[in-house]
């Protein structure tokens, strides 16, 4: 195998981009950037079957001279990353597909945008450099941006802008963090620094809390999660797709990428905090989710706490929690999609996200009950789909970590059955009342085409969860033990310092 | 050291100095009509003397008062650069217009001469002389126009501040004489590395940093900046936010470090506030504005602070960052000039930020270029203005300076209002008055497009500019 995968997945829907705006015509744009996304799927798939699970380090490693200086192009994936680009590989053609009647407007641009969005996307996932890496992480901000200011509903300009300003602003003492890094370590090479760099403990602290400032706010955590509810509610359907099924899982790929295996003794230290916001975030966004008036924003409130049980698990840095959160992160790139593209059939039809526009559609549209049926229990976290998986396995590395997070936890897991039945109720049963919806139709071939993947790939993952498992575990495996060595080395003067005391308490009596 | 080597060390501003006043007798001559060819003429000429830098010999020329060195070949070719793509923007902009003078690109180029000399002198009294060269001529530019009352007085403001600034800058540089015996910037750093610093210095330098913060636009010296970048003719203000700065910048960097090195506890202070103030003030200013002169104006007062952070930083790579942000920088800012330049509604030139409104549903290219830019000012990656920001802050950190660092990438996010209401009056908003004029003239096209493929492919090819301003960086400090 020679051929540059990992470049060639990264770049293929850059050039697709290009392509679009040398021939600009509405019908052209949609199949080119169909066909595009289609090409990079099979990419994608590609560099799974390329992947050796057994190998825990970087495999399909590009590397290439760059800015000079010790930052380079440099790519690779491994067990933790390389799900990640397959699903945000996956998800695009569902993206451009659920636009096609839905946008209308300035289709040449949309298309556009989203092939250059999934090159910041996937390049991120595959990016071992912390230049390159931040250059694509910010570099997706644009596009989204222009998608959401564009296309989106009402207050898209307002929502736009809080998007943009929330996360540019979380990332630039990011940018500050990695230039110190590269000072003390003088490279900005992830493996390197990985492998051989060891920061003092000091200087982890402080880098840990710039890295989580980027991250917290990307994921989101709260209390920095209010643009979420806004920049999901006002996006266009597929950009709310994006946003919740990749976007945020740049933030839990990035503690796991960066602060916990390179700030140990850090992000040990601040363990506490995390287990705390995460917590208010399960508990407090559920509740807040239950009070919506709007289909986007139930949505929106449950991807926070669906989070938080993601920085609850890997934090805990038990091999349950850590799966459980890469798993939980997987799934929920899935499930809140096709949350969001369900809402958007709705949206389609009638142009209203009110739940109370809609009530008793099972009597019109069956097959969308059972779709959206399907997507509320594995949101719920019902055993046999795939959000079942991520949060039992999370609970469980939260009880052997501590159990009074885990307690607290379960009660999220209650308030999610609450939120989402209720949600379900309103919108899918009861008697079918309301005039406007006397005519609505059920789902066209090509909405049906878009869910039913979606259908299996949920039910599939909960019931056989082996295979990604058999991906993730050996590189989670090495990433626990070398946090253990890790913080053992960081102890380790402690110990002599105390040992130090000790003796001369000793002379002293 | 013979006065032949010193001439042909000095031939591209000879190049320069000569053809400009062979233009002018052309012109004084042939009359208006010649006045295309006297346009041509100048862009030749300095494209000539761009050629004559890079391929020109190195070393110090007229007993130390000036040097050809890697530091002052990598700022003349952007001076040049500058100029040359100015001298075509102003004669569209007033053929146009209908005002057209053969003095404007004879004008044009006694200023960039001037810059040129500024970035090679190594001694007070030569940086001062090209610095009055610079100036007088572009107190002329500014009131080019001078039929229009808001260009005089661009003008006249100008002239009036300006003056008092040079007038600081020269006591300066008597009080620096003074107390140090020379206006040689080795001979000075002689003096000071082996007495330190008396009182009369330390005012020296105060008045000297004075002077210079006023011409490189650094809060709280920036007052005349907004209202001469809106009344200037706009080729002009361009050639002001672009050549001039550049100039500006890179004088300060060398008549700072070379001369009082190991003052640095002294000046630094001074430097840091400035720089702190003036992006600051940068990014909050700008978000009320309404003409897009004057936001790019308040915009670069924030740059500018940018650039002075990493002359804070008083180090080899404090300077490669201070050049590779000035090259980044000129060719954004001459673009999105020229972009100005080419908003026209029913053939009369607008440069509201409302005139933009929708811009992207009549001409998508026009757009999409015209927020790229902006963007890129902003410095979001992975467009070049972000690698200019990427290596100033990465000195800064390195120089120790994490405060002001973190204070800078805040006003970076701060700034980032006005940058990005720019690209949504382009992108998001209706169309809500006539369209702009589709044509866009060949010379501002060729700019624009010059400096869009700047800002995008700058993150395929840095590792060139990256590795010219490290070898200029390192012939400043060793």
């Amino acid at each position: 195998m020679n051929l540059p995968l990992l470049s060639l997945c990264t770049f293929v829907p850059l050039i697709g981009a290009a392509a679009i705006l040398a021939l600009p015509r509405p019908t052209g744009a949609r199949w080119i950037a169909l066909g595009t996304t289609i090409v990079t799927f099979v990419l994608s798939l590609m560099v799974w079957a390329a992947f050796d699970p057994a190998n825990p380090g970087f495999q399909l490693v590009e590397r290439v001279d760059w800015l000079g200086g010790g930052i380079s192009y440099h790519m690779g994936v491994d067990g933790i990353s390389v799900l990640f680009v397959v699903l945000t590989a996956g998800l695009m053609p569902f993206c451009i597909a659920a636009s096609w009647k839905s946008i209308q407007t300035r289709v040449v641009e949309y298309m556009a945008l989203f092939l250059v969005l999934e090159t910041m996307l996937i390049g991120v996932f595959c990016a071992l450099d912390l230049v390159l890496f931040y250059v694509l992480f910010e570099g997706s901000l644009a596009p989204m941006f222009l998608i959401i200011g564009i296309w989106g509903h009402e207050r898209r300009v307002y929502a736009s802008f809080k998007f943009f300003l929330y996360t540019f602003t979380g990332s630039v003492l990011m940018l500050l963090a990695i230039m110190s890094m590269y000072w003390y370590a003088g490279t900005t090479d992830i493996v390197t620094l990985l492998n051989g760099v060891h920061f003092p403990v000091g200087m982890q602290t402080w880098l840990w809390l710039a890295f989580a400032a980027s991250f917290a706010v990307k994921l989101p955590m709260w209390p920095v999660h209010t643009w979420l509810p806004d920049a999901h509610v006002e996006a266009p359907t597929a950009g709310s797709v994006v946003l919740a099924a990749i976007l945020l899982k740049l933030g839990g790929y990035g503690f796991l990428r960066f602060s916990l295996p390179m700030f140990p003794s850090a992000s040990e230290m601040f363990g506490p905090l995390m287990f705390t916001l995460s917590v208010v975030a399960i508990i407090y966004t559920s509740l807040v989710a239950l009070a919506q008036e709007d289909m986007k924003k139930v949505i929106a409130y449950s991807s926070v706490a669906h989070m938080g049980f993601v920085t609850m698990g890997i934090f805990t840095l038990t091999h349950q929690g850590v799966d459980g959160g890469i798993f939980q992160m997987l799934s929920h790139g899935v499930v809140s999609g096709a949350l969001f593209l369900c809402v958007g059939v709705l949206y389609d039809r009638m142009h209203t996200r009110s739940i109370a526009a809609y009530g008793g559609l099972v009597n019109r549209m069956p097959v969308y009950a059972a779709c959206f049926m399907v997507f509320t229990m594995a949101n719920v976290g019902l055993p046999g789909t795939s959000g079942f998986v991520g949060e039992f396995l999370t609970m469980l590395g939260a009880f052997e970590h501590n159990s009074w997070i885990a307690i607290f936890a379960t009660t999220g897991i209650i308030l999610s059955a609450a939120y989402a039945l209720y949600l379900y109720r309103r919108i899918i049963f009861g008697a079918l009342v309301k005039p406007s919806l006397q005519a609505i139709l059920d789902l066209s071939a090509r909405e049906i085409a878009i869910l039913a993947p979606l259908v299996v790939l949920t039910i599939a993952m909960g019931v056989y969860p082996k295979p990604v498992f058999d991906v993730i575990g050996p590189a989670v495996t090495k990433m626990i033990s070398d946090n253990r060595t890790a913080l053992a080395v960081d102890r380790a003067p402690k110990l002599a310092d105390s040992r130090a005391l000790i003796i001369r308490k000793g002379v002293g009596q | 050291m013979s006065l032949q080597t010193d001439l042909v060390l000095l031939l591209p501003e000879l190049t320069v100095a000569i053809g400009a006043m062979v233009l002018l007798l052309t012109g004084a001559i042939g009359g208006e009509k010649l006045a295309p060819v006297v346009t041509w003429g100048a862009v030749c000429v300095l494209l000539l003397a761009g050629v004559g830098i890079v391929m020109g010999p190195q070393g110090a020329a007229f007993h130390g008062a000036f040097i050809a060195d890697e530091f002052s070949r990598f700022a003349n070719v952007l001076i040049l650069a500058g100029g040359a793509l100015s001298v075509l923007l102003a004669d569209e902009y007033f053929v146009s217009e209908k005002v057209s003078r053969f003095e404007l690109p004879v004008l044009l180029m006694l200023a960039t001469l001037g810059m040129m000399l500024m970035v090679s002198a190594t001694s007070f009294l030569a940086l001062y002389m090209g610095l009055e060269l610079q100036s007088l001529a572009l107190y002329v530019l500014a009131a080019f126009n001078r039929g229009n009352v808001r260009s005089s007085e661009a003008g006249l403001k100008y002239f009036v501040l300006s003056a008092l600034a040079s007038g600081m800058l020269l006591y300066g540089i008597s009080l620096i004489y003074g107390f140090t015996g020379s206006v040689n910037f080795t001979a000075i750093a002689d003096v000071t590395t082996v007495g330190g610093a008396s009182l009369g210095i330390i005012f020296g330098i105060v008045f000297l940093i004075t002077g210079l913060a006023f011409k490189v636009s650094a809060v709280p010296f920036h007052m005349w900046t907004p209202d001469v970048y809106e009344g200037a003719p706009t080729p002009v203000a361009a050639y002001f936010a672009s050549a001039a700065k550049v100039a500006a910048m890179c004088l300060f960097l060398r008549a700072i470090l070379i001369p009082f090195p190991d003052l640095i506890a002294q000046w630094r202070q001074i430097i840091i506030f400035i720089s702190v103030a003036s992006m600051g003030f940068g990014a909050v200013a700008a978000i009320g504005q309404t003409n897009i002169k004057r936001l790019m104006a308040y915009s670069s007062i924030g740059h500018m602070g940018y650039a002075l952070l990493d002359l804070a930083a008083g180090t080899a790579l404090g300077v490669r960052g201070v050049l590779i942000y000035v090259a980044i920088y000129i060719f954004t800012n001459l673009a999105i000039f020229a972009c100005i330049q080419s908003m026209k509604r029913a053939g009369k030139p607008v440069e509201k930020i409302s005139d933009l409104a929708g811009l992207a549903h009549t001409d998508l290219k026009f757009a999409l270029l015209f927020s790229a830019l902006f963007l890129s000012l902003a410095g979001v990656p992975p467009l070049a203005g972000f690698f200019a920001k990427f290596y100033v802050f990465l000195a800064a950190i390195q120089a120790g300076l994490i405060i002001p660092a973190i204070l800078g990438v805040l006003a970076s996010a701060v700034s980032l209002v006005y940058y990005l209401g720019m690209v949504k009056a382009m992108m998001l908003d209706d169309l809500k008055a006539e369209p702009l004029d589709k044509e866009i003239a060949p010379a501002s096209r060729a700019v624009m497009w010059l400096g869009m493929a700047v800002v995008v492919l700058f993150v395929v090819a840095a590792s060139p500019v990256i590795s010219a301003a490290d070898a200029a960086a390192r012939a400043l400090l060793p």
